[in-house]
């Protein structure tokens, strides 16, 4: 593998082929984004449901947190693409890998979104009773978008998490750009080295620049919650 | 206008109201006054369903309020101002103030607006429409949840010692505004430990002793001659 790294003709062989790698890297943007836009419907109504005062949508959203969270992304991915024929539903393996990933990451998101709710002060919720807002109304309007700035950072951390876990999709079959990376290095002339370490700078290119974001949103936040927290004591030194 | 029939309100195994009978009239300033604990705030929160008796039941405007109809009954008739202001901290003082009447009244933005600067007038806060609550003094976030309540533009105001977390400096701007309101047909209903304002408010007094209510009157019958020791020792306290 490391010679072949360092061979220009393995090199030359591979960006040959290089359109076959773009197109299975779009298929996993693709697949990131859409999976990422269910986690986070998933993750936002299970989350408004895991704080709700009634037990019903409380144990609903328990139930699939724990199931989500303690079973092996590939084996929910397995299931899905071998159970959902039998019940008529006859999708592909890339919105397999999607529904999968989905729902797998809005379980975390799920627990994200909770933390946040119950983070906000129940102050809020009551200023809102005793306005007339209803629940929905309430988290809607109130609760979550406050909490947006608190749960930015782990989600942040979700999204990466996530975007890697789309390669799961390579072991039901679909081409994203880890099945692609391995199916071309397998066939042939069996040229590893070039294509895995592209497609690891690849993955590497969407996750790291979204991770280095969340980690500076998150440190500016603690200084500005610092500095929030001097200002009281500094006022009070100043008046007495 | 409210009524509270035969409340007793648990938590846990711990009776914290014992049989509060209250009618408060319309038009009516009632001021609550009684030690920690004695279970005005729970009273209070009654009046707007933030607690629900255990048993025992609470009319407002000869309507049963209810688990399920609160939201409804509570929009149209009452708002609240609480100790700690609880002013939406993700909003400005104009979306503090036209969120309910844009969300929940069906008003134009634009008359929502109207509402807005002709209640921050009120309070004497219209050059602050356009901060956030958290650059705002105790005071003048109070007079902001004032101008919110007002907003709702309900029958009921119901305040729960909203002077008690001022600066001693800010208390008397606050209560100004009070004042100025209690001229008004608004039904008013106050705790607070504020003698000087309940003498110049007050059309009764309630003084609340460990879940009961233990002697009523108006603010002279409190000042001259209180019948209870209970009540001698308490308003010993709070005078001098
Ligand atoms: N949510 C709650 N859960 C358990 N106990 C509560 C709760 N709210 C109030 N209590 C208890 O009920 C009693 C009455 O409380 P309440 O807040 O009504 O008193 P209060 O007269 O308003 O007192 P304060 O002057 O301190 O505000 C207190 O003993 C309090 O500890
Ligand atoms: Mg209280």
């Amino acid at each position: 593998m490391i010679e072949q790294i360092l061979s220009y003709e393995s090199w030359m062989a591979f960006f040959k082929d290089w359109t076959l790698f773009a197109q299975a890297f779009g298929v996993t943007v693709m697949v990131s984004v859409l999976a990422l836009l269910l986690a986070l419907a998933l993750g936002v109504v299970f989350g408004v449901m895991s704080t709700s005062h009634h037990a019903l949508p409380r144990f609903i959203a328990r139930g699939y947190v724990e199931t989500l969270q303690n079973t092996p992304l590939v084996l929910q991915a397995y299931v899905f693409y071998l159970a959902l024929p039998y019940i008529g539903v006859m999708i592909g393996q890339i919105s397999v890998g999607i529904y999968a990933v989905g729902i797998y990451h809005g379980a975390y998101i799920a627990e994200v979104v909770r933390a946040g709710i119950q983070s906000i002060p129940k102050g809020q919720a009551e200023a809102a009773a005793s306005q007339g807002f209803t629940y929905v109304q309430t988290m809607r309007w109130i609760i979550l978008p406050q909490t947006i700035k608190i749960i930015l950072p782990p989600l942040v951390n979700q999204m990466v998490n996530l975007i890697k876990n789309t390669s799961v999709i390579a072991l039901i079959g679909g081409t994203d750009l880890m099945n692609r990376t391995n199916d071309w290095a397998t066939t042939g002339e069996c040229i590893y080295g070039p294509p895995f370490l592209v497609c690891g700078i690849l993955y590497f290119l969407l996750c790291f620049p979204l991770a280095t974001w969340g980690r500076n949103y998150e440190e500016r936040l603690k200084r500005r919650d610092i500095q929030s927290t001097d200002k009281p004591a500094a006022t009070e030194e100043a008046a007495s | 206008m409210i009524k509270l029939c035969h409340i007793h309100k648990f938590f846990g195994a711990n009776e914290v109201l014992k049989d509060v009978n209250l009618t408060v009239n319309e038009g009516e300033k009632l001021v609550i006054i009684g030690p920690s604990g004695s279970g005005k705030s729970t009273t209070v929160r009654c009046m707007n369903g933030l607690e629900l008796p255990t048993s025992g039941q609470v009319f407002v405007n000869g309507i049963e309020l209810t688990k399920k109809n609160r939201t409804e009954l509570v929009r149209s008739t009452s708002s609240m101002v609480f100790q700690q202001f609880n002013l939406y901290p993700h909003l400005n003082v104009l979306g503090n103030l036209t969120m309910a009447p844009i969300k929940l009244f069906g008003k134009s933005r634009k008359e929502a607006e109207e509402l807005a600067y002709h209640y921050l007038e009120v309070v004497g806060l219209s050059e602050k429409a356009l901060v956030y609550p958290t650059t705002l003094s105790g005071g003048q976030q109070q007079r902001v949840a004032i101008a919110r309540a007002l907003c709702s533009q309900t029958k009921i105001i119901l305040f729960d010692e909203p002077t008690s977390a001022l600066d001693p400096e800010t208390v008397q701007e606050v209560l100004n505004v009070m004042v100025k309101l209690a001229s008004e047909s608004i039904t008013m209903v106050i705790v607070t430990h504020e003698m000087g304002f309940a003498r110049e408010v007050a059309d009764r007094v309630i003084f609340m002793d460990n879940g009961t209510i233990l002697e009523e009157g108006t603010p002279e019958h409190f000042f001259l001659n209180p019948i209870h020791d209970r009540t001698k020792q308490f308003l010993g306290k709070i005078l001098y």
